[in-house]
C-alpha cells in the first residue's frame, strides 16, 4: 500500500461568491477523488459540501468538475494523476452554485417535464407486449442514462449561453426524444404526437451543432451523438426538410410511421 | 415557538426508491395528493444499485413456473421464518407489476419470441428475473420516475400546475413523524417534520397518512454496498412513532462484494455472474461450494461439477450447481474458506467467469460489472478471476406490518413498504426478491394509505393535528448539533466507530460475548453521540446531516445487536458460532423490538425492549404446497401436530 | 491567482453568469486541450488552400491513363480530352472557367455538411465550442436553427449526389487499368493509389450519418425488414469510423489529385508493375 500526500483545490463559496481553497491530503492506493473530498470532511472540513450516493458510478450524484473536466468523483481515480499535480475540483459550471461542490439541477428536472411520456398502445393489455430484442436495443442504450448531467453540463448550447435554457432541452432530455421515438411500441404518433417534429420545434434540437462534448463526458459511453441527436437530426429532416416528404403531406399520401 | 411552513397532503411518502414511488403513483392513481420526500435528488435512489433483477413467476422462460413454486422458493429461503401471507400475496401478484412496468414504458431485455426474458438466480427453480443486463434498478426506478412526470404531466394539462396533485420534495429529510396523541408516541399520524438539506429550513408536512419506504441500514456497518442513504431512518421514525421492529437480527451479507482495492471494498458484484454461469474457487483452484450444500437443500443442487455445467443447457434434466444456493448459504462457505486460509490474496474467494464465457458474451451480459471492476480495480474480468467477499447488504428485518395493507403495527396512518419493512424475507432473502418486494408492497402501501387518508380527512373526529410543543421538540432536537460545547464529538468519527463496532461484533458471523460487547459500545457511543456537535451553517452542511443520521443509526444498531443476542440459533442472514444448528423451536419467534416508553433521559440507557412473539401458523393449502419430509425439517414440532 | 469572487469585467454570461460559481477562469482544463482544434483547423486549412490552387488552376489533371478526382466527371467543353474517360459536356463552350468548379461543389458540399466535418470546423474554425467545457468566445449563439446552418439539414441530398460521383470515381479507376495508349492490362503505382483512394471514398461515402439513417436508422421496427437492418447494421459499423475514413479519404483524395498533377506536368514518372 502507497501513501502520499496529494495537493487539492477545491472550490469553496455559495451564490454570493466563493474561491478555490488550497489543501493538502492523503491519498492511498486505489482510492478516487470522492474519497478524498470525504477524507476532507472527516478531518479538514466538516461542512464541505459535496452530493454523492451510490459511490459505484451508477447514481450519478456526484457529478463534478475535475481539473476542468466535467466528471464523476466516483470514477476518477487517483491514479490517472502524477502525484505532484495539484488537482482542482469545481462544481458544475452550467448549473446555479448552491454551495461548494454542490449546483442546482433542477433545470433538467423542469426539461424532464416537458417531454411528452411513453404512450403506451391502445388495446393491449399489460402482459401481452410483445418486442424483438433488434427492437428494443436502440432505447436499450438510452436508457442506460444515470443522470448524471454532466452531458447538460458540458453542452456549450446551454453552458456557454445561459440564455438558450428556456429553449433547449439539453443532450439528455433530446435523447430521451430519441428514445421513446424509437421504442417499438411507443404509441404518440396514433395519438398525435410527432416526436421528431416535436424535437426540432420545441425541445431546441436545431441549437446543437453535433460537437459532440456529451458524447466525450458520458461516463457510461452512451453514443449520444451518433445514436441519438443525429438520428433525431435525420428524423427531423424526414419531417420538415424532405421535398418528397412536403410534397406528398401536401398531396395527403403520406402513410404513417414505418 | 419555531415558525415553520405546513403544508397540508394527504399522503406523504417517505422514500423515492421502487417502493416509495410505486407507492406514490398508487395514492395519487386513487386520488389522493400526494407529497414524496427523499433525501437524495430525484431517480437516485438505492434501488438504482439493484441489478440482477426482478422476480416474478410469468414462466416466459419455463412454462413450469407458477407462484405456488415462487412462494415455495420464497419460504425456503427464508427458512420458513417469513410472513407467510406477504410471501403468498408477493408471488401471486409479481407478474402483475412487472407487466404493468412495460404499460410505463420500461423495456427489459427479450425472449426471442419477444416476451420478457427471465435468468436463473440463486434459490429460484426456474428462470425468474426479469431483467435489463445487470442494471435492471436503474430501468425500475427510471420507469417509475417517469410515470411520475407522466401523471404530474396529466396534473398540468388539467390543472396548469405539475405539483397540483403529486409532488417530489428532492433533497429533504424527515427527521420525526409527527402524531396527535400523547407525547410518547402511540397516536394517529399527523404529518411529518422535515428540513431542506440545501437551505437547512424546517418545514412540516401535514397528512393524515404517512408510507415509510426509506430501505435499509446498511450505513452503519464498514463493509457494506448500501449508499449513504441508508442510515435506517424508517426504522427509527417508526420506533420513535412507537411501532415495533421484527427480527432485526437477520441481516442479509451479499457473498460477493469488491474486496479491493479498499476504497471501494463492499461495492456489490451481481448475483448474475453467478446465474450465468460463473463460479467460485479459492487460492487452490477449487470450486469450494460443493463442500457446503447444506442437508436441507442436498437434493436440490448438483454433486458434481459436470452436473452443474450441465444445468446451465439442459435444467429439467440436472441439477443447479452450489454457487446458486441462497445467499447466506454461499457468504458463510466464503467466509470459511478465507478463515482457513485459502482465500485470495486481497481476503476473498475468486469469482470467476473468464474461463467460462466468450469476452463478447459476458460484455453483453454483465456490462456494468465489466465497466466497475475495469474503472475501478482495473481487473479486466473477461480474462481474469474477480476476488469477492461478503458485504453487508439487505435487512430483512424491518418494521412490523399487516401482510395485507403494510399497515404498521399501533400507530394509525402509519405504513411502511419495501425494505424498511419486516417480515417478507423471513431470515433470508432470495436475489430479486427485493425489486418485486417494492412493487408488490409499494402498491399495497400506497393504496391503502390513499384509503386510510380518505376516511380520515373526513372522519368526525377531523384532519389529526400534530401540536405546535411536538414541531418545537423536533426543532430542537434538530438544532442540537450546533448548540454542541466545547469538545463536541466529530458525527464522522463517531460513524466510523459505530460501523467497525457492528462490522466486527454483529457481522456476518456472531458470538455473544463479542454482541454483548457491542451493546455496550453502542450506549458509550450514544453518550458521545448526544455531545455530537458540527462547524458552520445549515446550509448543505453534510456534517449536520450526518450528525442526525447518528441517531437513527444507533437505535437500529442497538435493534440488531439486542435481537442476535437474543436468538440462540443460526438461521438466514443470522449466524452464531456458539449457536451453529438451526433450531425448529426458533421458527415460530418473532423478535420484537419496542422503544423503551418513557424514552430515558439518559442516554446511556437501554432505548429498545425486545418482546417474543408467535408467529401466525401457516394456512393448510400454502402448507400442502411442500412435501411432508421438507416441513418436518424446518416446523417446531408442536407445529407439526397443529 | 486565476480564481477570485469579483466579477469579471466584461457583460457575464455563460460560465460567468450571476449564478454560475465565481470562478473567473474559462476553463481549469490543464490537458492540452487546444490541439485538437488546432491540429483539425490545420489540416482542414492546409486541404482548402491545396484544392483551391488546384481546383483553379484548370491544367495538369489528366495523364492518362489517370484523371484527377477533383476534375472528373468533367462536365465543360473546355475539358481534356480523355478517351473512354469522364467527359460529358453538359455545360458546352460557355464555360471558360476551370471545369473542376463545376462537380466539386458536390463533394465540398458533401463535406461541409457532413456531420463530422460540421463538429471539426465548428471546432477548430468557429471556436464553438473549442473543446469541450472551455467557454467559447461569442455572445450569442443560434446553432443551426436559422440561414445559412439551418442549410445543415441538406446533407441527406448531398449524400445522393455523392454517389454517383464516386460511382464516377470509381469508373476512372478502372480506367487505369489501360495504360497510356488505352490498352487494358496496366498497373500502375497511380492504380494503386487510385483502388485506396477508391475505396476510403465508398467507405466515407457509404459510412455517412444520413446513409445510415436512410437504410434502415428511420425504421421503428428492425424485426420487420431484416435486409434493412443487416444494411444498417454493416453501415453502423462504417459509421463509428466516420472521422477517421473523412480524413482518410481527404488525404487520399488530394494524394491522388497531387499524383496526376506530378505525373501530367512531367516531374515524375508513373511507375509500372505490369
Amino acid at each position: 500500500m502507497t501513501t502520499y500526500d496529494a495537493r487539492f483545490r477545491i472550490w469553496r463559496g455559495d451564490a454570493e461568491g466563493g474561491e478555490l481553497r488550497d489543501f493538502t491530503v492523503e491519498v492511498n492506493d486505489g482510492e478516487v477523488v470522492l474519497d478524498i473530498v470525504h477524507r476532507l470532511q472527516a478531518t479538514q472540513a466538516q461542512d464541505l459540501a459535496v452530493r454523492w450516493n451510490c459511490k459505484a458510478g451508477k447514481c450519478g450524484s456526484c457529478s463534478a468538475e475535475v481539473n476542468g473536466r466535467p466528471r464523476l468523483l466516483c470514477m476518477t481515480r487517483m491514479s490517472t494523476f502524477g502525484s505532484g499535480e495539484t488537482i482542482t475540483v469545481t462544481p458544475l459550471r452550467a448549473f446555479p452554485v448552491i454551495r461548494d461542490l454542490v449546483t442546482d439541477v433542477s433545470f433538467n428536472y423542469a426539461k424532464a417535464r416537458e417531454v411528452p411520456a411513453f404512450v403506451p398502445p391502445e388495446g393491449v393489455a399489460p402482459g401481452a407486449y410483445r418486442m424483438r430484442q433488434v427492437d428494443v436495443e436502440r432505447s436499450q442504450e438510452f436508457r442506460k442514462c444515470i443522470e448524471c448531467f454532466l452531458c447538460q453540463d458540458t453542452c456549450h448550447v446551454v453552458r456557454d449561453h445561459e440564455e438558450n435554457k428556456p429553449a433547449f432541452a439539453g443532450p439528455r432530455f433530446l435523447m430521451r426524444v430519441a428514445e421513446l421515438d424509437m421504442h417499438p411500441l411507443d404509441a404518440a404518433a396514433e395519438a398525435g404526437l410527432d416526436r421528431g417534429r416535436a424535437a426540432q420545434e420545441e425541445h431546441g434540437l436545431g441549437l446543437c451543432n453535433i460537437t459532440k462534448c456529451c458524447t466525450e463526458v458520458c461516463p457510461e459511453g452512451i453514443k449520444i451523438t451518433d445514436n441519438a441527436l443525429i438520428p433525431l437530426k435525420e428524423r427531423a429532416v424526414d419531417r420538415k426538410y424532405d421535398p418528397l416528404v412536403w410534397l406528398g403531406n401536401k398531396i395527403g399520401r403520406r402513410s404513417g410511421t414505418p | 415557538m419555531t415558525q415553520v411552513e405546513r403544508q397540508q397532503w394527504d399522503v406523504v411518502v417517505v422514500g423515492a426508491g421502487g417502493a416509495g414511488l410505486r407507492a406514490a403513483i398508487e395514492a395519487r392513481e386513487r386520488g389522493a395528493r400526494t407529497a414524496v420526500i427523499c433525501k437524495s435528488l430525484f431517480g437516485k435512489a438505492h434501488t438504482v444499485m439493484a441489478e440482477g433483477g426482478i422476480a416474478a413467476s410469468m414462466g416466459n422462460v419455463n412454462e413450469g413456473d407458477n407462484w405456488q413454486v415462487h412462494f415455495r422458493d420464497t419460504m425456503r429461503g427464508g427458512k420458513f421464518l417469513n410472513q407467510w401471507r406477504m410471501a403468498e400475496l408477493h408471488a401471486k401478484e409479481a407478474p402483475d407489476r412487472v407487466w404493468e412496468l412495460e404499460t410505463w414504458g420500461a423495456l427489459f431485455d427479450r425472449t426471442p419470441d419477444g416476451r420478457i426474458s427471465q435468468r436463473n438466480f440463486g434459490g429460484h427453480e426456474y428462470p425468474r428475473l426479469a431483467h435489463v443486463g445487470d442494471r435492471t434498478g436503474l430501468e425500475l426506478i427510471r420507469t417509475l420516475q417517469q410515470k411520475i412526470v407522466q401523471l404530474q404531466q396529466a396534473d398540468f394539462d388539467e390543472f396548469g400546475d405539475y405539483e397540483a396533485r403529486l409532488k417530489v420534495f428532492q433533497e429533504c429529510t424527515v427527521t420525526r413523524v409527527l402524531q396527535d396523541g400523547g407525547p410518547a408516541g402511540g397516536g394517529r399520524v399527523a404529518g411529518t417534520f422535515c428540513y431542506e438539506r440545501e437551505s437547512g429550513r424546517f418545514f412540516v408536512l401535514e397528512a393524515p397518512a404517512v408510507v415509510l419506504a426509506t430501505g435499509g441500514i446498511g450505513k452503519s456497518f464498514k463493509t457494506t454496498s448500501n449508499s449513504w442513504e441508508y442510515t435506517g431512518d424508517g426504522h427509527a421514525l417508526a420506533l420513535l412513532a412507537g411501532a415495533p421492529l421484527l427480527n432485526m437480527e437477520f441481516v442479509q451479507f451479499h457473498p460477493t462484494g469488491m474486496v479491493w482495492p479498499p476504497s471501494v471494498k463492499g461495492i456489490l458484484v451481481t448475483e448474475s455472474v453467478r446465474g450465468d454461469g460463473g463460479v467460485l474457487r479459492n487460492s487452490d483452484g477449487k470450486r469450494f461450494m460443493f463442500d457446503y450444500v447444506p442437508d436441507v437443500f442436498k437434493e436440490k443442487y448438483a454433486e458434481s461439477e459436470a452436473e452443474g455445467d450441465r444445468w446451465y443447457d439442459d435444467p429439467d434434466h440436472n441439477r443447479r450447481p452450489p454457487e446458486l444456493l441462497p445467499r447466506d448459504e454461499v457468504a458463510r462457505a466464503i467466509n470459511s474458506e478465507v478463515k482457513a486460509g485459502r482465500g485470495s490474496p486481497h481476503g476473498g474467494v475468486f469469482l470467476d467467469v473468464s474461463t467460462r464465457m466468450p469476452a463478447e458474451r459476458i460484455r453483453r451480459r454483465l456490462p456494468s460489472m465489466y465497466h466497475q471492476f475495469k474503472e475501478l480495480a482495473d481487473v479486466d474480468i473477461t480474462a481474469e478471476p474477480m476476488e469477492v467477499g461478503p458485504t453487508c447488504h439487505y435487512v430483512m428485518g424491518g418494521i412490523a406490518v399487516d401482510s395485507d395493507t403494510a399497515a404498521t403495527v399501533g400507530v394509525p396512518g402509519l405504513f411502511a413498504a419495501g425494505e424498511v419493512a419486516g417480515g417478507m424475507h423471513g431470515s433470508n432473502r432470495l436475489g430479486g426478491n427485493s425489486l418485486s418486494d417494492l412493487l408488490v408492497f409499494g402498491r399495497r402501501a400506497g393504496l391503502h394509505a390513499a384509503g386510510y387518508a380518505r376516511e380520515h380527512a373526513s372522519s368526525p373526529a377531523g384532519r389529526p393535528a400534530a401540536s405546535q410543543a411536538r414541531i418545537d421538540e423536533a426543532a430542537a432536537e434538530a438544532l442540537a448539533p450546533f448548540h454542541a460545547a466545547e469538545g463536541a464529538e466529530n458525527p464522522y468519527t463517531l460513524h466510523q466507530e459505530l460501523q467497525s463496532t457492528m462490522n466486527d461484533l454483529v457481522g456476518i458471523i456472531r458470538r455473544a460475548g463479542e454482541m454483548a460487547q457491542a451493546l455496550e459500545r453502542l450506549a458509550d457511543l450514544r453518550v458521545r453521540a448526544s455531545r455530537a456537535g458540527v462547524e458552520g451553517h445549515r446550509q448543505f452542511n453534510p456534517g449536520w446531516h450526518l450528525a442526525l443520521d447518528l441517531r437513527n443509526m444507533l437505535l437500529v444498531s442497538e435493534c440488531v445487536a439486542r435481537a442476535a443476542l437474543e436468538r440462540t440459533e443460526s438461521r438466514g442472514g443470522h449466524t452464531r458460532e456458539d449457536c451453529p444448528g438451526m433450531d425448529r423451536a426458533w421458527r415460530p419467534v418473532n423478535l420484537l423490538c419496542r422503544p423503551v416508553d418513557p424514552a430515558p433521559a439518559d442516554p446511556a440507557a437501554d432505548r429498545i425492549a425486545l418482546v417474543r412473539a408467535r408467529t401466525d401458523p401457516i394456512r393448510p393449502d400454502l402448507l400442502a404446497l411442500f412435501e411432508k419430509e421438507e416441513l418436518v425439517k424446518y416446523l417446531a414440532e408442536e407445529e407439526l401436530y397443529e | 491567482m486565476a480564481t477570485g469572487t469579483e466579477p469579471p469585467q466584461q457583460r457575464p454570461s455563460g460560465v460567468h453568469g450571476a449564478s454560475r460559481a465565481a470562478i473567473a477562469a474559462r476553463h481549469l482544463r490543464t490537458d492540452r486541450w487546444w490541439l485538437a482544434p488546432a491540429g483539425t483547423a490545420a489540416g482542414l486549412f492546409a486541404f482548402i488552400v491545396y484544392s483551391t490552387w488546384r481546383a483553379f488552376a484548370n491544367a495538369d489533371y489528366y495523364a492518362a491513363p489517370y484523371v484527377s478526382p477533383f476534375y472528373s466527371p468533367c462536365l465543360a467543353e473546355n475539358c481534356q480530352e480523355m478517351r473512354g474517360g469522364p467527359n460529358w459536356d453538359l455545360f458546352g463552350s460557355w464555360w471558360g472557367l476551370s471545369p473542376a468548379l463545376l462537380v466539386l461543389i458536390f463533394p465540398l458540399g458533401f463535406r461541409l455538411t457532413c456531420y463530422y466535418y460540421r463538429k471539426a470546423y465548428y471546432r477548430g474554425f468557429w471556436a464553438s465550442p473549442p473543446a469541450c467545457a472551455v467557454a467559447e468566445p461569442h455572445a450569442a449563439y443560434t446553432g443551426e436553427t436559422r440561414f445559412p446552418l439551418v442549410f445543415q439539414n441538406a446533407h441527406r441530398y448531398f449524400f445522393y449526389a455523392a454517389v454517383p460521383v464516386a460511382g464516377i470515381l470509381t469508373y476512372d479507376t478502372v480506367l487505369t487499368f489501360r495504360d497510356e495508349h488505352y490498352a487494358w492490362g496496366h498497373m500502375g503505382l497511380g492504380t494503386l493509389l487510385f483502388l485506396v483512394n477508391i475505396a476510403l471514398i465508398w467507405a466515407y461515402t457509404l459510412s455517412c450519418h444520413s446513409c445510415r439513417h436512410i437504410m434502415g436508422g428511420k425504421l421503428k421496427h428492425f424485426s420487420k425488414h431484416p435486409v434493412r437492418y443487416r444494411l444498417w447494421g454493416w453501415v453502423s459499423r462504417l459509421n463509428a469510423r466516420h472521422m477517421q475514413l473523412a480524413w482518410a479519404s481527404l488525404i487520399s483524395v488530394a494524394l491522388c489529385d497531387f499524383y496526376v498533377y506530378l505525373v501530367a506536368s512531367g516531374a515524375f514518372t508513373d511507375p509500372r508493375i505490369f
